[in-house]
């Protein structure tokens, strides 16, 4: 034994002489650090009701309940995270995972309460006294445990495509698809939000696990035209996407493409098991007018509940506005024919050059049908109406644009104007930028519309490829006068518009007449939406039949008129879209049915 | 080494000569006779390290048989993360072991990377440096105050584990928790450091050194101590190959393996790691070389405040981690606990989840075998003090 190791130990004596280090005081709070995991925070600002919290919470500490004040809207479910503290681990996982980022968490760590169930709580709901806490736990931008990046979708680039009407958008192929449907959250925000409410999560875990047969059975329990919808969906799902709050929303539209395009149209009824459908048809009859979105959904979904159906369809073929108002390099005839076929081997008569009023008469439909839907969309055009809109070469976008289709020759003037700033206009300006091109070997076609360019009604990427086939898009102006000068168009007069709405929402533009503009042109195209044509209800008909104040059919919740037996949908009830007339006719099909299972 | 031959001999052979007779390599022991007490020394005992229990047979105050006890502390780890998804394990293996989280961390997410083929980025790659060698000087300085402790010694284990409290404090400002940080997640960690944590560090490591200079004095250097510890609980070189034991507690037997050098992972190849062993393999042995391993990572800390780069991802690009599916494969990946080598053995299937995780402490050796075996022929009064000299950690042992 060495006398150091006796003696060292009694230097502990030193010790007493220095500052203690507890904390003498323990009534008031030692805050957490700024990054420290506390109490949960929500900021129902941003918060959508996703349930990627609940998802991924691995005590199940989370469920997402109904709160009161929330109103359930298109992205937001109106949901909110109830956090049960007897489960939760503070890992924060769930506010890593938020996509808005609404969940955070507070430096604060102790509560004290009497009831046990105070401790299952809403954050952002309850009041709670760390609710304004500035510091805390928050999702780190350098982390990433969402992918928040879309895939690319190779496009043809705008010189290769300038000149032709070739499919613009290459479509994913398998590895760029799984890869995509592997960002999904399975949050359902999208299926709550898409008119025909498709299992949109179902389908792309079927991608992921690369079953397309399933695939192909999910989209057709809601939607039978995948191909038309996978092109030129509005995709209102993808603005409703959660991943939208905090990057790239799922390319959905490119994901349901995907499906169609992987299997051909000979599997289709091996796969949907649809063949034993024509031996076993009912002795029902329906009369669809319209081989549109509206029309085709209603009969397959009537063909498949066994009636036999019929679709009257005036143009020479079937698709209706996909066909005839939307251009071949967004949406491929063929395409339109795969869906449309593969309607044809469940029975279902198309009978084409056929116009409800003029060949045949509704009412003989009625006599000889059961029932009839009509799905007879939006052809007709409108006009702005200032002066010198009554021009011969003044035209409307749809009429053109069906001249197009059914190959007829148009007559491209040199310099044309479009007056529009929606899809339509985007669509006939980059038609008629194709046909100049074609003609003249330059573009000088130009887009004007009221809307200032950040509230353009168009999609984004219309606007922009529009722009990289060298078409102007010029907003913000309201068309006042076309020029004429010796019968010929000269141009169009425009002054600035300052705003589209006025305050009660209703359209009401004001303008700034001091600052003007003049478009030359010899020929002008006016897109400014779309109107229906009616004519073929009778005058008897029309008696009966009750219109809204707007001058639509009114029509219930099954898409019934208070004709009992005409069903109406599709453009002119609601939309105007491809998916709302697929829902409508889906909706319009069952209406039918207990319509006429209750005859 | 004259403890070794003196008749205070406590290895590995127990000495039977007195007592009890043995037969057939069995100990025959007849409680009826009154010669023998049996007790438990533990689950709740201040003498134990954790939830475990050690059976014990006494004469007067002398251990004549041993046997430990585990499955207080079960909680299924394991088989809970069959079914969560691979970004969900993380919260759940920190609890392995309390003191020591950080390297359970490490493991599973270097096991998923290592899987799926992500490579770490190298900011990341200092971060979890840094974590894991801030955990070993916290689970240290609890081990610390748990050996004084055993000892009578409570002083010295309130100073220690204030000192953990300190470093907690960092972990706190670094990770958002204090004890289990859940920082290293698949692909990197979750969070840089925030602004001026290194300065704040270092005083650490100041005050720490400080501190560190009083245990010298008053533990390490303490004839009370030395006579409590020298000779106890003595572990050969041969004890080492035959029952795998790992660590200091191999290290202080000769053996030198310490992963840091041996299998370097995160940055320890570019650290200066200096293996340090010793050759007496009993408890005071363990003890200077643990103390001298809190030096070390001490140091180590300050070269990786200093090494560290400012900027960098701090985390690899990942897919969606909530439908993350790495594919079929197995992989066993292991970083040095302050106990020794900590494994991870994983399979995955192709899906969301693994297949099996196995989580492979040292404690599975130390404090089941290994101390049944120590705790012969030894002081009641002593047992206490040996359990902490093997550093075991009963939760890792029960996953």
């Amino acid at each position: 034994m060495k006398l150091k190791d006796v003696l060292s130990p009694l230097r502990v004596w030193e010790r007493a002489a220095q500052k203690p280090w507890t904390i003498k005081d323990p009534i008031n709070d030692r805050p957490g650090a700024d990054n420290y995991r506390g109490f949960h925070k929500n900021d129902f600002s941003k918060c959508i009701g996703c349930g990627t919290c609940e998802e991924i919470c691995q005590n199940d500490a989370i469920d997402i309940v109904p709160v009161e004040g929330q109103e359930t809207v298109d992205g937001d479910s109106g949901l909110r995270p109830m956090i049960d503290y007897g489960r939760c681990c503070w890992c924060a996982l769930c506010v890593d995972v938020c996509p808005t980022g609404s969940l955070t968490m507070s430096n604060d760590y102790t509560w004290i309460a009497d009831d046990p169930e105070d401790y299952r709580f809403v954050p952002g709901a309850d009041k709670t006294k760390w609710q304004d806490s500035t510091v805390g736990y928050t999702r780190s931008p350098d982390i990433q445990i969402l992918d928040y990046n879309r895939v690319d979708m190779l496009e043809i680039k705008p010189e290769d495509r300038d000149k032709s009407f070739i499919e613009i958008v290459k479509g994913y192929n398998k590895e760029q698809a799984i890869k995509e449907a592997e960002r999904c959250i399975q949050c359902g925000l999208c299926t709550a939000t898409c008119p025909a409410h498709m299992d949109i999560p179902g389908y792309i875990a079927a991608i992921r696990d690369d079953d397309l047969d399933q695939a192909l059975r999910i989209l057709y329990e809601t939607n039978p035209m995948p191909e038309i919808c996978g092109r030129i969906c509005t995709h209102k799902c993808e603005t409703a996407c959660a991943l939208h709050n905090n990057g790239d929303p799922l390319a959905i539209r490119w994901l349901k493409r995907y499906i169609a395009d992987q299997i051909p149209a000979d599997k289709y009824q091996e796969i949907l098991g649809t063949a034993h459908l024509v031996d076993e048809q009912l002795n029902r009859k329906v009369a669809v007018i319209g081989a549109g979105p509206a029309g085709v959904s209603a009969a397959y979904y009537l063909a498949i509940m066994g009636y036999k159906t019929k679709i009257y369809e005036a143009l020479p073929a079937s698709g209706g506005m996909a066909r005839y108002g939307i251009p071949e390099y967004r949406l491929p005839y063929d395409q339109i024919d795969k869906d449309v076929e593969y309607l044809k081997t469940l029975g279902v008569e198309i009978q084409y050059n056929t116009r409800i009023g003029e060949d045949i008469t509704l009412e003989e439909l009625h006599r000889e049908y059961d029932a009839v839907f009509a799905g007879t969309g939006l052809h007709l055009g409108r006009s702005t109406r200032v002066p010198g809109s009554d021009h011969s070469r003044v035209y409307f976008a749809t009429d053109m644009l069906r001249e197009v289709t059914l190959g007829n020759e148009i007559d491209v003037a040199e310099n044309i104007v479009v007056i529009g700033g929606g899809n339509v206009a985007m669509d006939i300006t980059r038609t008629l930028a194709r046909l100049q091109n074609q003609k003249y070997g330059k573009v000088q076609v130009l887009a004007t519309c009221l809307e200032a360019e950040e509230v353009m009604p168009a999609d984004l990427e219309e606007i922009v490829e529009a722009r990289e086939e060298n078409a102007v898009i010029e907003p913000a102006w309201g068309p006042k006068e076309i020029e004429i000068k010796n019968g010929k168009i000269t141009g169009l007069h425009v002054s600035k518009c300052l705003s589209v709405f006025d305050e009660d929402g209703r359209f009401n533009p004001r303008f700034d007449e001091e600052q003007k503009k003049f478009f030359k042109a010899d020929m002008i195209v006016e897109s400014i939406g779309q109107g229906m044509d009616l004519s073929y209800l009778t005058e008897e008909i029309k008696a009966e039949l009750k219109m809204t104040p707007r001058g639509r059919i009114e029509v219930n919740d099954k898409f019934q008129s208070n004709l009992k037996w005409l069903f109406v949908g599709g453009d002119i009830i609601e939309g105007p879209d491809v998916i709302h007339g697929i829902a409508n006719g889906y909706v319009a099909a069952r209406g039918i049915d207990s319509y006429l299972n209750s005859k | 080494m004259s403890n070794l031959s003196s008749s205070k001999y406590r290895g590995y052979e127990a000495d039977r000569s007195k007592y009890p007779e043995m037969k057939n390599g069995k100990a025959v022991i007849d409680l009826d006779s009154h010669k023998y007490t049996k007790i438990w020394q533990g689950p709740q005992h201040p003498g134990v390290t954790g939830n475990m229990s050690v059976e014990l047979i006494v004469n007067g105050d002398e251990i004549v048989w041993a046997k430990t006890h585990v499955g207080y502390l079960h909680r299924a780890f394991e088989k809970l993360m069959e079914r969560r998804k691979y970004i969900q394990c993380f919260p759940l293996v920190c609890r392995i072991c309390v003191p020591e989280p950080d390297t359970n961390e490490y493991c599973v997410s270097a096991a998923m990377e290592d899987l799926a083929g992500i490579t770490v980025p190298e900011k990341a790659q200092w971060l979890r440096t840094l974590n894991l060698e801030m955990s070993r000087i916290g689970s240290y300085l609890m081990w610390l105050g748990g050996q004084a402790g055993s000892l009578g010694m409570g002083a010295i284990a309130q100073w220690t584990v204030g000192m953990r409290d300190f470093w907690l404090d960092l972990f706190e400002e670094m990770t958002g928790g204090r004890v289990y940080h859940m920082y290293m997640i698949p692909g990197g960690v979750r969070k840089d450091l925030p602004d001026g944590f290194k300065e704040r560090a270092r005083d650490l490591i100041i005050r720490t050194r400080r501190l560190l200079s009083d245990v010298e004095n008053t533990f390490i250097s303490n004839a009370l101590v030395k006579s409590r510890l020298q000779g106890l609980g003595i572990i050969t070189p041969e004890m080492v190959d035959e029952f795998g034991i790992v660590g200091p507690n191999a290290r202080a037997a000769g053996r030198g393996y310490d992963i840091r050098i041996n299998n370097p992972y995160v940055k320890y190849d570019e650290l200066d790691v200096k293996m340090i062993t010793s050759t007496v393999g009993d408890a005071y042995a363990r003890a200077q070389l643990r103390y001298n391993d809190l030096h070390q990572s001490l140091d180590l800390v300050s070269e990786i405040l200093d090494r560290m780069p400012e900027e960098g991802a701090i985390q690899a690009e990942m897919p969606n981690l909530v439908n993350w599916k790495i594919p079929p494969g197995q992989t066993y990946v292991k970083a040095e606990s302050t106990r020794g080598e900590h494994g991870f053995y994983m399979v995955s299937d192709g899906s969301e989840k693994p297949r099996r995780v196995f989580a492979r402490g040292a404690s599975y050796t130390h404090a089941i075998s290994v101390l049944e075996k120590l705790a012969v022929n030894i002081s009641i009064s002593d047992l206490a003090g040996l359990m902490v000299s093997l550093h075991t950690c009963p939760p890792e042992i029960e996953r």
